[in-house]
């Protein structure tokens, strides 16, 4: 049974769209296991929508990520998925992904092996390290949920008391990484045939703010053709970082340019927001300026003066010790 | 000269930003493979940092099991070096010298890896890969750190560790992540790296500067002493040379047998010559501060001189 819905015409309210259903019937004995797969595809929303899902916000951070394709690279011959554990700490409202460590695994047609003596070791040596970081769930690499998964899940639950799945769409099969978040639910006629239907969560990333600088770094490396990018230094760096904020004032520019001309309609949010940015520039009476930064400037010369000094002094001092 | 992994960065940094918030250092172990003539770096682990209450923790056995673990996985467990974290700077000392030499000894191509947290978070990844000179290893080894000695080597302190660059690369499959979390995040609010504020950076950084040189003075004023010691003293040895050639002279001359010869070294022991290790490491060490006190300030002159720019239009 395959039920499919369209997309209607996309509003600002929440919406869902179940596109397709699934129903998969696993070998069954006695009780009847059925699991259902629930993919809600979001289509195409404007950017003010909101998928309305139930339960917490998973925030991941790009390391785990990083983690995990690196593993999925050097998944052994064969396997078509790498599976692992996911570490981090649970809050309220989210649960926050922190770190993350592969599991050796075995997957054929009719069984499923997973080293759990392995995963336990590995959880303890973490603890040392970390001692705030929880099991809060697992990932596994690869588009579908299959039956196998369940079982997974389920011995994961053991562990955690709620545990989240994230898949990670490394063969990118729908032509994009496809990162998504689930938790398990049962549902069911109670008594007679239960089942286990995983819904989806949203996603979002975060980042320290240094995890941040480092990730833009990354991103610049996806430019070049050979993709390496060596550390840059000094004044390279503040004329990247200035080259940036002219990107950035370029768009706006175009963006007024097409206001003006009647292209775009105004926006009035978008409005006062330029005003805001209009304003921060704060002005300052000529001659205060010149002053604060001729002092700056001489507090810096000053200092840059001190230290070429004491450079040449230990030098020196080095020479005549070696007299 | 090493590459390293994305997944490495990130984890350091991540490490970094969970356990080290106070001014204690960092530390963990990088794994990776040595190509041709490049070192990569694939994979790190943090080190649990040292707690009092821990006694019966083995950090050997913890770093066995962690590459044993990760053999499991085909994740490289070759150990090529390890990293640290630094404060504003300070990172040259002694514990740092021995390790280094340690890993070095075992593995030819080890470096060490330096991130600045402060100066990452000013807006650029401050991450150095620093390695021994050989000839700074060839000392260790021989452990003789007398001013004779390193005067043999010949070394100064800008001959102690040699900087290796360090390239990122990233697989195709890391440039999709990166095309994928570009779209799906917000664009970053700070800009950090326009900060125009200094002075306090400029402080702290003075501050530490302060410090080592105080200490290298307290050395030097040491090291003057014994050698002031050690002319006073050849001076002595001379002197009573003198005198006793001079007696001799005049016993001849009445014809008494000259006194024996006594033995010089016994009577006037040589003063003991202060180790110069700990000179060459606070000079590097200043050298190191002052580095970077120039680089910060290049940096902000030319945020300065922008600023102006920006306010001319008005």
């Amino acid at each position: 049974m395959v039920a499919t819905g369209k997309p209607g015409s996309a509003e600002e309210s929440s919406i869902i769209i179940i596109t397709i259903i699934i129903i998969v019937f696993c070998a069954s004995d006695g009780g009847g296991q059925v699991a259902l797969y629930v993919f809600t595809e979001a289509g195409e929303l404007s950017s003010f929508s909101k998928m309305s899902v139930f339960g917490p916000v998973v925030k991941i951070h790009p390391v785990v990520l990083a983690s995990i394709c690196d593993s999925y690279e050097r998944r052994n011959e064969g396997a078509s998925r790498v599976i692992g554990t996911l570490l981090g700490t649970i809050d309220k409202h989210s649960i926050e992904v922190t770190n993350c460590f592969s599991v050796p695994h075995n997957e054929s047609e009719d069984e499923v092996a997973v080293d759990m003596e392995f995963a336990k070791n590995m959880y303890e040596l973490h603890k040392r390290v970390s001692p705030t970081e929880v099991i809060i769930g697992w990932y596994a690499t690869g588009f579908d949920i299959t039956e196998h998964s369940v079982l997974i899940h389920e011995y994961y639950s053991r562990e955690a008391s709620n545990p989240i799945h994230l898949t990670v769409d490394s063969a990118l099969q729908s032509g994009k990484m496809n990162i998504r978040a689930y938790v398990s639910a049962q549902m069911g006629v109670p008594g007679k045939t239960v089942g286990v239907m995983f819904t989806p969560l949203s996603v979002k990333y975060v980042y320290y703010d240094t995890e941040r600088i480092g990730v833009d770094l990354l991103q610049r490396t996806r430019v070049t053709p050979s993709r390496t990018k060596g550390l840059t230094s000094d004044l390279s760096q503040v004329a990247g970082s200035a080259a940036r904020v002219q990107d950035m004032l370029t768009t706006v520019l175009a963006y007024i340019e097409d206001v003006l001309s009647g292209k775009v309609t105004a926006d009035n949010s978008v409005g006062r927001f330029l005003m805001d940015l209009v304003n921060k520039v704060p002005t300052i009476s000529a001659e205060d300026f010149e002053n604060m930064l001729n002092s700056n400037i001489n507090d810096l010369l000053m200092v840059t003066y001190l230290s070429n000094l004491t450079q040449a002094q230990i030098a020196l001092n080095e020479k005549l010790v070696l007299l | 000269l090493p590459v390293s992994l994305p997944k490495v960065v990130l984890k350091i940094i991540k490490h970094y930003q969970e356990e080290g918030q106070g001014s204690e250092v960092v530390q963990g172990v990088l794994l990776g493979l040595v190509v041709d003539d490049r070192l990569e770096i694939t994979n790190c682990f943090p080190f649990p940092q040292h707690t009092e209450d821990d006694a019966d923790f083995d950090e050997v056995q913890y770093q066995m099991e962690m590459m044993r673990s990760l053999r499991h996985v085909n994740i490289d467990h070759l150990h090529v070096g390890w990293y640290q974290s630094t404060y504003y700077g300070s990172f040259v000392s002694r514990a740092l010298l021995d390790s280094q030499f340690s890993y070095q000894h075992a593995i030819e191509e080890s470096v060490v890896l330096i991130y600045d947290p402060i100066k990452t978070a000013q807006g650029s990844l401050s991450l150095k890969a620093y390695r021994l000179t050989p000839k700074l290893m060839e000392i260790c080894k021989e452990k003789d750190f007398t001013p004779e000695g390193l005067k043999k080597a010949n070394i100064g302190f800008e001959h102690m560790f040699e900087e290796v660059p360090i390239v990122i690369k990233n697989s195709h499959l890391i440039s999709v992540l990166m095309w994928e979390l570009e779209d799906k995040s917000t664009v970053a609010d700070k800009h950090e790296l326009l900060n125009l504020s200094s002075s306090n950076h400029l402080e702290k950084s003075l501050q530490l500067l302060m410090d080592r040189v105080d200490d290298m003075s307290q050395d030097i004023v040491k090291y003057n002493t014994y050698s002031r010691n050690l002319s006073k003293q050849q001076q002595q040895k001379h002197q009573y040379l003198q005198r006793r050639q001079q007696e001799n002279a005049q016993r001849q001359s009445r014809g008494e047998p000259p006194l024996p010869e006594e033995d010089i070294t016994k009577m006037f022991k040589p003063p003991q010559p202060p180790p110069r290790m700990d000179t060459l490491l606070i000079a590097g060490q200043i050298n190191n501060y002052c580095q970077n006190v120039k680089e910060f300030t290049s940096q902000n002159l030319g945020k300065l001189f922008m600023a102006e720019a920006l306010q001319g239009h008005n």
